[in-house]
């Protein structure tokens, strides 16, 4: 310990002198390194969005390798980002949560006690010295049969469960954050529809604004009344006109900004 | 060995000596808006009547109640332990529990244990997501959610005269009175029944418990014999 303030990042069971906890910071890092996850809570369900880059030529990124976005109950989606076995985990709590709720209470588990549950649960490798916090965060869509209400919330390393109209996390989130901001959800909820088109172009913005970017898939899943409000991937042909929206209005506006330029110059 | 007398090594098989029994009548109709409960109040032992003002309407969340017959010891037990996850549901998600899930509880614990019970139960109550609802809870351990349900030694006296005269969609005031109706039948027919009438009608806006004397009762022996 040569300086004052060194040495408290070992261990997440001991707080740094201006109190803080380097560990579960340090694991808030790590989810920032990983591909962006979007979630946006709409008039008439809740979407879930990620992107996933393709490391390698040879990965074979479509049909289910390396999901990302998974159903953990009939009414309960959940999209992680960070590091993806810590990820994985996360998942397997969920589907846990959700399968011993329904077969105690005989009724699906409300989304709100399931996002607190998953809470406690990562708010526990925050406490001991011979555990490591999750390097992972996950987003948690869900829609309650019995009050008939959809919900978004998003867990990260520390354990806090927050509900949220619109949320971001990943690789670019603050961008993605910015945009979703634009959109003003917590006033002015969009519908289904207009969420897929909108996360894609959010995927697809922060996509194009990263330098040497490795090519992206796509996975965008949803609750609403098309899914029998079940938790489901959106089919494929509305995914791809959202998919030649998206990209068709990101070049639109980047024509605008160049067009603009030239008005300066003049 | 007589029928008779098979029967009756069964029963003192199944119920230790010297157990308290509620040879029992219990129904519950759902009427417009609610569903109303009801119960003699006969406990036995045996040919000796051990309590004749019981009470076998037994409250398991605000709006959801339950009627008891079989063993008074193993059902009391199954009723505060419903009673007591119930509360931990509705801490859990701050919400009033559903019939449903009351039933499901209850079915749970009595299938998981049914070698050591002797409890056949009926839950019934008002919920904001399905209304009015009744389900039957049998001994061993099967769940169904049923448009009437009766229950105890007494129900089978009364069968026909529900299918008779229960319709669905009844007042509140007509519910209770039929309720009365067919136990005070099943206790004129029924040794294992009789005593008082309770009953309690639970609707949205709340419970309302009712009692009917042993001599105000609306049918008698007095009328057949």
């Amino acid at each position: 310990m040569a300086s004052s303030g060194s040495g408290y990042d070992l261990s997440s069971a001991t707080f740094s002198p201006d109190g803080r906890i380097f560990q579960v910071e340090y694991a808030t890092k790590a989810v920032e390194n990983a591909g962006p996850v979007l979630g946006i809570k709409c008039s008439n369900g809740v979407v879930l969005g990620c992107a996933k880059p393709v490391n390698h030529k040879m990965v074979v990124a479509t049909s289910g390798s390396y999901k990302r976005i998974h159903t953990c109950d009939t009414h309960i989606g959940c999209a992680s980002t960070g590091f993806l076995p810590d990820a994985r985990v996360l998942v397997q709590r969920v589907v846990e949560e959700a399968a011993d709720w329904q077969d105690q209470y005989g009724s699906k588990i409300p989304p709100d006690v399931l996002g607190e549950r998953l809470g406690s649960y990562v708010h526990y490798f925050t406490l001991h010295g011979a555990l490591r916090p999750f390097g992972a965060a996950a987003v948690l869509a869900g829609y309650d049969p019995d009050t008939k209400e959809c919900s978004l919330q998003m867990l990260e390393p520390n354990g806090a469960p927050y509900k949220y109209y619109g949320v971001a996390t990943g690789k670019g989130k603050q961008a993605a954050k910015t945009e979703l901001e634009k959109l003003n959800l917590h006033k002015n909820p969009i519908p289904v529809e207009e969420a897929v088109k909108q996360i894609l172009k959010i995927l697809f913005l922060l996509h194009q604004e990263q330098k040497d970017a490795k090519p992206i898939e796509v996975e965008v899943s949803w609750i609403c009344e098309a899914s029998g409000w079940t938790h489901q991937g959106v089919p494929k042909d509305l995914l791809k006109t959202a998919e030649e929206w998206a990209k068709q209005q990101l070049e639109e506006e980047e024509e605008d900004d160049e067009e603009d330029e030239e008005g300066m110059e003049e | 060995m007589t029928d008779l007398q098979i029967l009756h090594e069964h029963t003192y098989t199944i119920l230790k000596e010297g157990e308290v029994s509620t040879g029992t009548t219990i129904l519950a109709l759902p009427f417009d808006g609610g569903v109303v409960v009801c119960a003699d109040s006969r406990t036995s032992t045996g040919s000796y009547v051990a309590n004749r003002v019981s009470d076998k309407l037994v409250q398991l969340s605000e709006y959801i109640y339950c009627c008891r017959s079989g063993s008074a010891a193993d059902t009391q037990a199954l009723t505060d332990y419903v009673h007591y996850f119930l509360n931990q549901w509705s801490l859990d998600t701050g919400r009033q529990p559903t019939v449903k899930t009351a039933a499901h509880l209850m079915r749970r614990l009595i299938y998981n244990n049914k070698d050591q019970l002797q409890a056949g139960v009926i839950v019934a109550g008002w919920d904001p997501v399905d209304g009015g609802s009744v389900y039957t809870i049998t001994l061993g351990g099967s769940c169904l959610e049923l448009p009437f349900a009766t229950g105890g030694s007494g129900s089978i006296f009364i069968a026909g005269l529900l299918d008779s005269e229960f319709r669905p969609n009844m007042s509140k005031d007509e519910a209770r009175s039929l309720a009365k109706k067919a136990c005070a039948h099943a206790m004129t027919r029924d040794g294992s029944s009789g005593g008082v009438i309770r009953t309690v009608a639970i609707t949205s806006e709340g419970v309302d418990r009712d009692y009917t004397g042993g001599n105000e009762l609306p049918f008698g022996p007095s009328a057949v014999w």
